[in-house]
């Protein structure tokens, strides 16, 4: 058991007990701030997987902010501090959350889990650590050379939530 | 761990514990420690280390609770605090026992799990800044190649804390603040994070300490709109006058703290001026040259440059009165980000224009003389575009639609 174990689990625990708390806390607020944390506890276990961009980004777009985007929806929800409202779309749920527990699976019983160490030839080892020690910067030519072209559909798509957000607030006119 | 090798009071203390076995560090002795046990090692020192840090930077946020009274006295005509101890210096030592020793009270119709989480998630998010800011040469905690980000991420939380407090408090002025915190924080991080995009491609990294030592002159002469924008942006994401409407006593009592009394309120306080320091921090850091100075050592000149920026934000908040919230919004949306964007395009053609490749290393390096150019034209640019948007941008309320028509004096008569 080394520390590097020790703090695996912590943060294994930590998140999904969060997320448990999340499906059994009555009010809604409470389950959004424990969702927070449980986000807070994932980007933890990016930090032992040496993946500090990946975790810094999941602190400021699942914590910063959709989390208090939640928050600020179930405000504006009737009813939200009683717990869940009764609705025929219990069915749909189940079906949702089955299909998505399938493909989750699916992913977890495919993945080749063998370490890097055992697979990877001695010189493509040292590449893969030449990467991880400035993540940032390879990320950053990759989406500006290789991916561009989803990196540029996700800035249309991003207008198009902008232009609907204002066409949906937009006052009438007469 | 090979973010943690720069730090020379941790390397020395590690090397007192675990000595040549463990990590690949050359200590050239034994460590106290039996071989196998370098983790206890680098958490205890680790600990420690922290420990250290928090304690020091408390002193300091406690002195300047103190500094920013006085002068607030001083600017108002009046003399602060003066009572406590010589020149009042003990004020904030009686401040903290006067709020450890109130009652714990946790309002009727609160939500008492998040009402009381509210407060240390604040306090924690301010001293995890501190983490990666370098203090002086070699002292840090960690200098991370993604530090800037870090400090964006860690400090987005803030908004999710003060909404916490707002909704938990069960009070509809908490929850007004909250509401604006959420409006607000979240609108000036726009602005804040392009402001640094300019920082960014100057230095060609995401390190603190390579920033400030890619700074052959300061960032500040070559980005004054950044400089600009951030600070504006900066005052506003940790509510300082003007931009302090979470808690406009004015309007809606204390805001998100309405409700919060003793130590749990200190802890807003804490986390509230302990903002100012870091903040001040994080630009000393970016802007003027962090811990780089002649004659002095270097941990005296990064003070000297956190307590000056700390001077103009007190300043600051004597001088100008808040400005309401529709003009609040309207200044991060018209006027901060279209400049903001202004700045990211004409750092990347300047770049583009005066930057050459080194030879062998990776990133673009500008002449000395080129640097000065442009820092001439991006103090141009700069006046041209706040004068400029000061002129285009208005923030006075477009008259509300009238419903019905209005009597005409003849018919009023």
């Amino acid at each position: 058991m080394t520390a590097q174990d020790i703090l695996f689990w912590a943060l294994a625990g930590a998140s999904v007990g969060s997320a448990v708390a999340v499906v059994t806390m009555k009010s809604i607020f409470r389950a959004a701030v424990m969702l927070a944390f449980s986000f807070l506890a994932v980007a933890g276990l990016f930090v032992l997987l040496n993946a500090d961009f990946l975790a810094v980004v999941q602190v400021l777009i699942y914590v910063g902010a959709v989390s208090v985007l939640l928050v600020f929806a179930s405000l504006l929800t009737r009813d939200a501090e009683t717990g869940n409202t009764a609705n025929r779309l219990r069915l749909p749920a189940l079906l949702g959350s089955a299909l998505l527990l399938a493909f989750l699976a699916t992913v977890v019983l495919q993945t080749n889990w063998s370490l890097m160490e055992d697979t990877l030839s001695a010189e493509s080892l040292a590449r893969v650590q030449e990467v991880l020690s400035a993540t940032p910067q390879w990320l950053a030519g990759l989406l500006l050379s290789e991916w561009v072209l989803p990196f540029e559909v996700a800035s249309v798509l991003l207008l198009a939530a902008i232009v609907g957000a204002l066409v949906l607030v937009r006052e009438r006119q007469p | 761990m090979a973010f943690l090798e720069g730090n020379a009071l941790f390397r020395n203390l590690y090397c007192l514990l675990a000595g040549n076995s463990g990590n690949a560090q050359h200590c050239g002795r034994d460590g106290l420690l039996p071989a196998g046990w370098e983790w206890l090692a680098f958490a205890l020192v680790g600990f420690a280390i922290t420990f250290l840090l928090l304690s020091a930077f408390l002193l300091l946020t406690m002195f300047y609770t103190y500094l920013e009274r006085r002068l607030l006295g001083r600017f108002q005509g009046r003399i602060g605090p003066n009572r406590a101890g010589p020149f009042g210096l003990l004020q904030p030592v009686a401040d903290a026992i006067k709020l450890l020793t109130k009652e714990s009270i946790v309002p009727q119709g609160a939500d008492w799990l998040l009402y009381n989480l509210a407060p240390l998630m604040m306090v924690v998010v301010m001293f995890m800044v501190l983490a990666v800011i370098p203090f002086g040469k070699h002292t840090f905690i960690a200098d991370l190649n993604v530090g800037v980000l870090f400090i964006i991420a860690v400090t987005s939380v803030n908004a999710l804390a003060v909404f916490m407090a707002g909704i938990a408090s069960g009070n509809r002025y908490a929850l007004f603040g909250g509401m604006r915190a959420v409006a607000q924080l979240i609108s000036y991080e726009v602005p804040m994070v392009l402001s640094i995009v300019g920082v960014l491609l100057l230095a060609g990294s995401l390190s603190l300490v390579e920033i400030v030592e890619a700074q052959v002159i300061p960032f500040f002469l070559l980005q004054p709109l950044g400089l600009f924008i951030f600070v504006v942006s900066a005052s506003a994401e940790m509510n300082r006058p003007p931009f302090d409407q979470l808690e406009a006593e004015s309007e809606i009592v204390a805001g998100y703290h309405t409700e919060y009394g003793g130590m749990k309120f200190g802890l807003f306080y804490l986390a509230e001026y302990a903002a100012v320091l870091t903040t001040s921090g994080v630009i000393a850091t970016l802007f003027l040259d962090g811990w780089e100075g002649p004659l002095l050592p270097s941990h005296v000149w990064f003070l000297m440059k956190v307590f000056f920026l700390a001077f103009i934000f007190i300043w600051v908040r004597a001088t100008l009165p808040r400005v309401r919230i529709d003009q609040t919004m309207a200044f991060a949306w018209k006027f901060l980000l279209p400049l903001g964007i202004i700045n990211v395009f004409m750092t990347a053609a300047e770049l583009l224009l005066f930057g050459h490749e080194e030879a062998g290393g990776q990133g673009i390096v500008l002449s000395t003389a080129d640097l000065w150019l442009m820092s001439v034209v991006n103090f141009a640019v700069a006046v041209v575009g706040i004068g400029a948007f000061s002129r285009l941008v208005s923030l006075r309320t477009p008259a509300l639609p009238v419903s019905a028509p209005k009597p005409s004096a003849a018919e009023v008569v």
